[in-house]
């Protein structure tokens, strides 16, 4: 062990070569989900090599993996830092109907709007931190409530305006080609449209790794998720640090909702359910411990390209597309026993 | 080293704290010197964790008097007390397991570099001067990025010693720092509480083993139901006194008889 034997100054080097680049990479957390990326890749372009393989398939479920990648590197964040957010999937409705609503009934230019909508989503994910703070409700209770609330608001304000659940035609309004440019169109590479969300997606998760590997704010994270009372023993600022978390994934949220009403042209108030659970099943598949204090964003953005290659290439090899499901709740099962048996091989290597 | 030699670096005066109608605390006093080691002592219940956790800013004080270096001072917050001087690690909320020991020493205080929005944590400079301040206690660390879980107690418990002398403790408060610990572990431990004396630091050091009290201790103050029983130096008190009073010996000199009893009776039916 490390005890005082520090008169020999040569023993340090010695068993530093002892753990070698194996271990190294046997301890990251996105081990599990770069394997698991590469068998279903290859699974898929094995059944179905014709239309998976080609830019388009590639294009296609890049931009599926991106709107659940967006969800997944936030919750990521969220998670390391010890919490739940299950109301992103409603958020996103929120923000796509406030965006069409603005726009459609008080003529607000579009990109106005979807402003609006960023505050109001951002409110949502203050209110929810801050209930987190000071109820010290597991986040898990605090959200389902507001997945619930934030849903039936979205529903009954769009209904109670507007008289329906759907707002169409938003690419006839002002503001919208600004819109577009920002956030729905694509990006030629070789002949074939790549969406500009596969960009938002790589930029926000090239960020969230940064601040949370290179930033104090990234190790508060880390030290909030793995033991709160400590980090707050050592001036950690664990409130504003928890709600800022919750505000980013209601940022995400409102992201992939203006994504989605730039590249569908409407606002659905149904839009994002079910969302929340998959962009945290991406990112457990992540190597995200659910208890927090361990994970990393690069591996939510592996457990998205999971789902996206998976959910588009099933559509390539003329599967049934209600298959879906099954595979994701097994994958979800499959990735927590894989990464808890790389986790607990990773700490006996060391010791 | 005497309570003569200049003021006391930390000080409480009647120190009283009620938690609704319970009294946690009643009337306690006591004072720490640069270069000296204040042994608190006391069973579970006695007020001991009251008594730190006030100390270290995480209750207010009912009544009385807290000075630090002569001032009279009330914290808000244990950062407040850190900003002080008072650094205070607790027995099981001293590091975070699954992070690496570079990044528990300097949590909520990382070294940066950089500019502007690019300023970023200097994992660099936080791993070199982790493992030489480690190595300044006689700690000889593998690989800063190993993950503190790894370690073993004592040695997780002299990581946040460092990590407290670096940021600049004066007043130094161990909650426990050598209970559920092996022999030689807590010889570990001892000795850096001993070397942060000599560096001149006040350790208010909580423990119920007096025989660990005895090895380091210049001051001893026991604590029961809430009140102080005295404050006794090396030399007011033997350590036969000592371990008697900590052990609760009364009444394992009762439980022990009891026994006998017990047994003699059991023998005779």
């Amino acid at each position: 062990m490390l005890v005082a034997e520090s008169l020999m100054p040569t023993a340090s080097d010695e068993r530093m070569a002892s753990s070698g680049l194996l271990k190294k990479v046997l301890t990251r957390p996105e081990l599990g989900a770069l394997s698991g990326a590469i068998l279903v890749w290859v699974f898929f372009a094995v059944l179905a090599p014709g239309g998976f393989l080609s830019l388009r398939g590639t294009a296609s479920y890049l931009e599926v993996s991106s709107h659940l990648g967006l969800m997944a590197v936030a919750v990521a964040l969220l998670m390391i830092g010890g919490e739940f957010d299950l109301s992103i999937g409603s958020l996103l409705g929120l923000s796509g109907a406030i965006t069409a609503i603005l726009a459609t009934q008080f003529g607000l230019p579009l990109y106005v709007s979807a402003l609006v909508a960023l505050i109001a989503a951002l409110l949502v994910g203050f209110v929810n931190g801050w209930l987190v703070v000071r109820t010290r409700l597991p986040s898990f209770i605090i959200t389902l409530g507001s997945l619930f609330i934030v849903r039936g608001l979205t529903i009954g304000i769009t209904r109670t305006i507007t008289g329906r659940t759907q707002i169409g035609g938003l690419d006839d309004l002002p503001g919208y080609g600004f819109l577009f440019g920002l956030f729905g169109r694509d990006i030629p590479i070789a002949g074939v449209g790549f969406p500009i969300s596969i960009l938002w997606w790589f930029v926000f998760a090239a960020v969230a790794t940064w601040v949370l590997l290179r930033t104090k704010v990234g190790n508060w994270i880390f030290g909030l998720g793995g033991a709160e009372e400590a980090a707050r023993n050592v001036g950690v600022p664990v409130e504003r640090l928890k709600i800022g978390l919750f505000m980013t994934t209601a940022f995400a949220a409102w992201l992939v909702a203006t994504i989605q009403v730039a590249v569908v042209k409407s606002a659905d108030t149904l839009r994002g359910e079910q969302q929340e659970f998959v962009a945290i099943i991406a990112a457990v598949i992540g190597g995200n411990l659910l208890t927090g204090g361990y994970g990393s964003a690069i591996g939510a953005v592996l457990g998205a390209l999971i789902f996206g290659i998976v959910r588009q290439g099933i559509v390539f090899a003329g599967v049934d597309a209600d298959w879906f499901n099954v595979f994701l709740g097994a994958m979800l099962i499959v990735a927590v026993l894989v990464n808890n048996a790389i986790r607990t091989a990773a700490e006996r290597a060391r010791n | 080293m005497s309570d003569n030699g200049g003021a006391p670096l930390l000080e409480v005066e009647h120190l009283t704290k009620y938690f609704g109608s319970v009294i946690a605390l009643r009337d306690v006093s006591l004072r720490v010197y640069p270069g000296q080691v204040l042994c608190l002592l006391g069973d579970n219940g006695a007020g001991k964790s009251t008594l730190i956790k006030t100390l270290s800013g995480v209750h207010k004080p009912s009544e009385g008097e807290y000075r630090v270096e002569g001032n009279s001072v009330e914290f808000e917050s244990p950062r407040d007390a850190l900003d002080r001087g008072i650094a205070t690690v607790y027995q099981d909320l001293a590091m975070i397991p699954l992070m690496s020991i570079a990044r528990n020493f300097f949590l909520g205080s990382e070294p940066t570099r950089g500019w502007g929005p690019f300023r970023r944590f200097d994992i660099k400079q936080a791993s070199e001067l982790a493992r030489s301040e480690m190595a300044k206690m006689g700690i000889d660390i593998r690989d800063p990025a190993q993950p503190v879980g790894t370690l073993s107690g004592g040695e997780r418990q002299s990581v946040a010693i460092a990590r407290a002398v670096y940021f600049g403790a004066k007043v130094l408060i161990l909650d426990e720092p050598t209970a559920a610990l092996g022999v030689k572990q807590a010889g570990t431990v001892l000795r850096y509480i001993h070397q942060s004396r000599e560096a001149g630091i006040a350790v208010i050091f909580i423990t119920h083993n007096p025989h660990h009290a005895w090895a380091v201790g210049d001051r001893f103050t026991i604590l029961k139901r809430g009140r102080s029983l005295g404050y006794f130096g090396k030399t007011d008190i033997t350590r036969e006194e000592v371990v008697h009073m900590m052990s609760g010996a009364e009444e394992l000199d009762a439980l022990s008889h009891e026994l006998d009893m017990i047994s003699t009776a059991g023998r005779q039916s």
